[in-house]
């Protein structure tokens, strides 16, 4: 083995520099497993660039566990482990020589419960990821206003910048958490029910932000609310796990058609809401 | 997309992705490698230093910045300063391990060689130094006994003052609750050369007791009680409201409560606080320096006459010229280091949960929390306990 | 059936009872017990305060004899006509031993408490806090021991390179060899110590940061150790501060260790890396009972100086801890 091409970098993803906006994400065959236990069975979802796919379906089905496929944040989780591909703009995000960290700074995540940095200021919290990537902006001042314009908090916090990021209301500090997701510019944005802690007004906010940015970024988003998933969305993945079998996706193709004519009888039942 | 479920068909084999791959594995190798000949190159030959703790420093050194420069090269900015930190937080931990087993190691490889029975039934009473077959004519029964009586003694006075005041703490409360938690608190932290010299200072100096093993144990009582008092607290606290409730709905009393319900429950709590107390107390040196005095000879009766016991032996002969006495320290150290061991592991084998895994998780971020402490040293524990902010 | 309503605005008519006051009367063993543990309880207050209230009393000769030259005079002699001791010295040994001691403690420490938490792989965990723990509970004359026969003689030569190399800091000079039994040794093995110790408040401390604010960072593209940064270490800042003092209670009050490679000469000596030197806790280990009525007076009095400083600095470290996110972060 030659030792110095073993020890050349593989082709990574190209670096957050060239940016070129959303990105298109397809995932091939993808298992997940917990300590063992296969929990995700066989998912293959195509998600075109600029668009905003929901992943709907009952709790427990491995929605979440996908999406966290998405960015690798699954193998985060001790005992986890994973199977398939996933392709940033045809990219394997799990190729050799591949890092987590740089996949990340690509595929954004807001999670279920706003999570912002307590001991840091509003604008800090913005800039954190700016900061972990390295990049210094040369106008803080302009990209910390315009991220939260884009996440629907600017008229709200633009007097007190500086005030800590845990003083916030909830609805508030997840549109913070948006705001610092997309200020790294990830070219993917995934968001695990975003809003199923938050109060209407916030609901709505976010999804006009979600409407707003879908050009610039293509958004993932789990929900359990098919309303939600009705408004947003332009694809749908309805994902549902039978009894003791792992996670599967049943059918997944445009909102329209899978809220009127759905070909799988499971999932008329569910956007029917005969469960769930 | 979509339509009938997939068919059943075996799913690939699971992995893993990890970022530290063949080729990170040996950079790391080439880096450590490279460094520790460069350094020894220049320590050795080019310069005239010496001494194996310069030489370790240095070639850390060189191998943190030769590590940095490759992996800034070959990967990225990021990832170097991500696994410089790795490897820091791995060598501290790696030091901690390595020291403890050196610490163990090396006492007992110090010792062993001399080992023979003559060191549990002799004392120094017909100790031939300079003979030639000096340490056959001694041992540290002397000690041991000390040491077993003294602890002993300490732990059957400490023990009941001291689960009844974590009962106060706990069970009864009211007024000066805060103030007792407090003051136990402070006292966990008083050197323990300070009980020895108060014992002293307040029984022995006006020859209301002598030197003896009794002193020593009230010594180590007052070093025991807030150990025990805090650990015991905590087991106390764990052993859930509900198992009060129920006994005070059946109508009995508050104290029928306690010795009939909580304390049973938390009795393997308990006891592993003792041992670990007990632990503690048996590895103290400074209160017995001016309490149990030391001797040289066997004495059983702890209330009178000067005591031996196992620390002392050691501290007495540690500084000798004669290495035969030398020896006799190793010797003495061993026994204690291996007495300490038992119960650390005694005391961790009955933290351990027996009857199933009763997991009582008290807080809302989902901890579990197992009936019995950890079978962490006392001092640690209570510690923990403060980090905890379990001081209300 | 009159509805009585509130129109005229005034204070509501006392139809709300005043609560009852129940009485509780115990039963008489009930109340024996509660006596009984009550009186354990404040044994403990009784006990510390007659410990200060003794090393005071005992102690207070040499205030007599000295005033308050006591706190800036060293020197040991007791005996003569012309008495003269103090505890500058040994105080000025303790807390640089202390400070020695942080200084090597503190950084293995963390890095191990950050190993155990963030690091290390789940199935050498336990054994890993196992074997730190068992650290604590090896006698602390054993450690004096290894680090007299062991550690000395490999330090030397650092502590000469040192005075070589930085001797110009005062501190570091060394005015008359050789360089065993230094203050800076005892340092190091202490800081062996006390590593235990801070090492296992900051692991658990550091373990309950929130794991929805390191996955927060995570997903933004932070690396393990951006992460330990941004959200792990401000979280258990104040754990972190309450642990260093501990360890700092700890060092001050190390007695054995210390007294074995420090050793009985009582030289007092500002240069760290040299030998002699002595601390509070050494000095009564080493020369109490003696030195006649005044040697006994100097060495409770510097004994009580010793009590104070470690209670204070107990105190305080668990109020810092209590008071801080990591410490107060949980409630029942």
């Amino acid at each position: 083995m030659n030792v110095s091409s073993a020890l050349m970098p593989t082709p990574t993803i190209p670096s957050l520099k060239q940016t070129g906006g959303a990105a298109s994400l397809d995932a091939t065959g993808v298992h997940a497993w917990f300590g063992g236990r296969l929990v995700l069975e066989g998912v293959d979802l195509a998600m075109e660039r600029s668009s905003v796919t929901a992943l709907i379906g009952p709790s427990g089905c491995g929605k979440s566990t996908f999406l966290r496929i998405l960015n690798r944040m699954h193998e985060v989780v001790p005992g986890a482990q994973l199977a398939g591909s996933v392709q940033l703009d045809g990219v394997d995000i799990y190729g050799p020589g591949q890092r987590a960290a740089d996949t990340r700074r690509h595929i954004g995540m807001v999670f279920q419960k706003p999570n912002p940095f307590p001991a840091m200021s509003i604008a800090d919290n913005v800039l954190a990821g700016l900061k972990f990537s390295r990049i210094s902006p040369a106008d803080r001042h302009a990209v910390v206003e315009e991220m939260l314009v884009k996440a629907g908090l600017w008229n709200e916090v633009k007097d007190r910048l500086r005030e800590l990021g845990g003083a916030l209301s909830g609805g508030q500090q997840q549109r913070l958490c948006i705001a610092r997701a997309l200020a790294v510019r990830p070219r993917v944005l995934l968001m695990d029910e975003p809003c199923s802690a938050l109060d209407p007004t916030s609901t709505r906010r976010i999804e006009d932000t979600i409407r707003d940015i879908a050009d610039e970024v293509t958004v993932v988003i789990v929900t359990h609310n098919m309303q939600q998933a009705h408004r947003v969305s332009h694809r749908c993945a309805f994902f549902l796990a039978e009894e003791n079998q792992p996670g599967r996706v049943v059918e997944s193709g445009l909102t329209p058609d899978i809220f009127s004519n759905p070909v799988d009888p499971r999932t008329e039942d569910y956007v029917n809401g005969r469960f769930g | 997309m979509g339509g009938a479920p997939v068919s059943p068909r075996r799913p690939p084999s699971p992995v893993r992705p990890r970022d530290f791959g063949k080729k990170d594995a040996a950079l790391l190798a080439m880096s450590a490698v490279s460094s520790l000949a460069l350094v020894w190159v220049v320590f050795y030959q080019l310069t005239l230093l010496s001494g194996a703790f310069g030489f370790l420093v240095c070639w850390y050194a060189c191998f943190l910045a030769m590590y940095w420069m490759a992996t800034a090269e070959l990967v990225d900015r990021m990832a170097a300063s991500d696994r410089i930190v790795t490897v820091v937080v791995v060598t501290g931990a790696a030091v901690v391990v390595g020291l403890l087993l050196y610490v163990v190691a090396w006492v007992t490889v110090k010792a062993v060689p001399h080992l023979s029975w003559a060191l549990f039934t002799k004392d120094q009473k017909y100790f031939e130094v300079l003979g030639p077959h000096a340490l056959s004519t001694v041992g540290v029964a002397h000690a041991v006994v000390g040491t077993l009586e003294q602890v002993g003694l300490a732990a059957l006075i400490g023990v009941p003052v001291a689960v009844a005041t974590a009962v106060f703490l706990n069970e009864v409360g009211g007024r000066g609750t805060r103030l007792v938690r407090t003051v136990v608190t402070a006292m966990s932290g008083t050197p323990s050369v300070i009980a020895g010299v108060f014992i002293y200072s307040i029984l022995i100096i006006n020859h209301v007791l002598g030197y003896s093993g009794f002193a020593a144990a009230l010594a180590l009582f007052v070093l025991l009680l807030p150990l025990v008092t805090r650990t015991t607290e905590e087991v106390l606290r764990v052993v859930p409201s509900g198992l009060r409730e129920a006994s005070l709905a059946l109508g009995a009393s508050e104290w029928r409560t306690v010795w009939s319900v909580v304390l049973p429950t938390a009795r393997s709590g308990v006891i592993t606080a003792v041992l670990l107390g007990v632990a503690r107390a048996a590895g103290e040196t400074a209160p017995l320096l001016f309490t149990a005095f030391g001797s040289q000879v066997m004495n059983a009766n702890p209330f009178a006459h000067p005591q031996s016991a196992l620390p002392l032996v050691v501290w007495t002969n540690v500084r000798q010229a004669e290495p035969v006495l030398i020896t006799l320290a190793f010797e003495a150290a061993f026994v204690l280091l291996a007495l300490v061991l038992v119960l650390f592991v005694a005391a961790r084998i009955l933290g351990r949960t027996k009857s199933g895994d009763r997991r009582h998780g008290r807080r809302g971020t989902g901890r579990r929390f197992h009936l019995r402490p950890t079978a962490v040293p006392v001092d640690l524990t209570i510690a923990r306990t403060i980090a905890r902010g379990d001081d209300r | 059936m009159a509805i009585t309503t509130n129109t005229a605005g005034g204070p509501a008519s006392s139809q709300i009872p005043n609560p009852i006051v129940v009485r509780n009367d115990r039963r008489a063993d009930d109340r024996a017990f509660r006596g009984i543990v009550r009186a354990a309880g404040f044994g403990s207050l009784v006990l510390l305060f007659f410990i200060g209230l003794f090393l005071v009393l005992r102690g207070l000769p040499a205030l007599h004899i000295m005033g308050w030259r006591f706190f800036t005079t060293s020197g040991y002699q007791t005996l003569g006509k012309h008495p003269s001791f103090g505890v500058l010295a040994s105080l000025y040994g303790s807390v640089v031993v202390a400070l020695v001691a942080l200084a090597v403690g503190v950084p293995i420490a963390l890095t191990t408490s950050l190993f155990l938490s963030e690091y290390a792989p789940s199935w050498s965990r336990r054994t890993l806090i196992a074997l730190v723990d068992l650290a604590a509970a090896v006698p602390s004359v054993i450690y004096g021991l290894w680090g007299f026969f062991e550690l000395q003689p490999n330090v030397v030569g650092f502590s000469t390179w040192l005075s070589h190399h930085l001797g110009f800091i005062p501190i570091f000079k060394v005015v008359s060899p050789p360089v065993t039994s230094s203050l800076f040794i005892a340092g190091l093995v202490v800081g062996i110590m006390i590593v235990p110790i801070i090492a296992s408040i900051t692991r658990e401390v550091f373990s309950l940061a929130p794991p929805g604010e390191r996955e927060g960072a995570l997903a933004l593209g932070a690396t393990r150790f951006q992460m330990i940064r941004s959200v792990v270490l401000p979280f258990g800042r104040g754990g972190m501060i309450g642990a260093i003092m501990l360890g700092l209670g700890r060092a001050l009050g190390e007695t054995i260790a210390v007294a074995i490679i420090l050793g009985e000469t009582f030289a007092i000596s500002p240069h760290i890396l040299q030998h002699g030197g002595s601390t509070i806790a050494s000095l009564i280990a080493i020369h109490f009972p003696a030195g006649g009525p005044n040697g006994i007076a100097d060495l409770l009095m510097c004994g009580f100086v010793l009590f104070l400083l470690t209670i204070v600095i107990n105190l305080a470290a668990s109020a810092v801890v209590n008071r801080s996110r990591s410490g107060a972060g949980v409630e029942l």
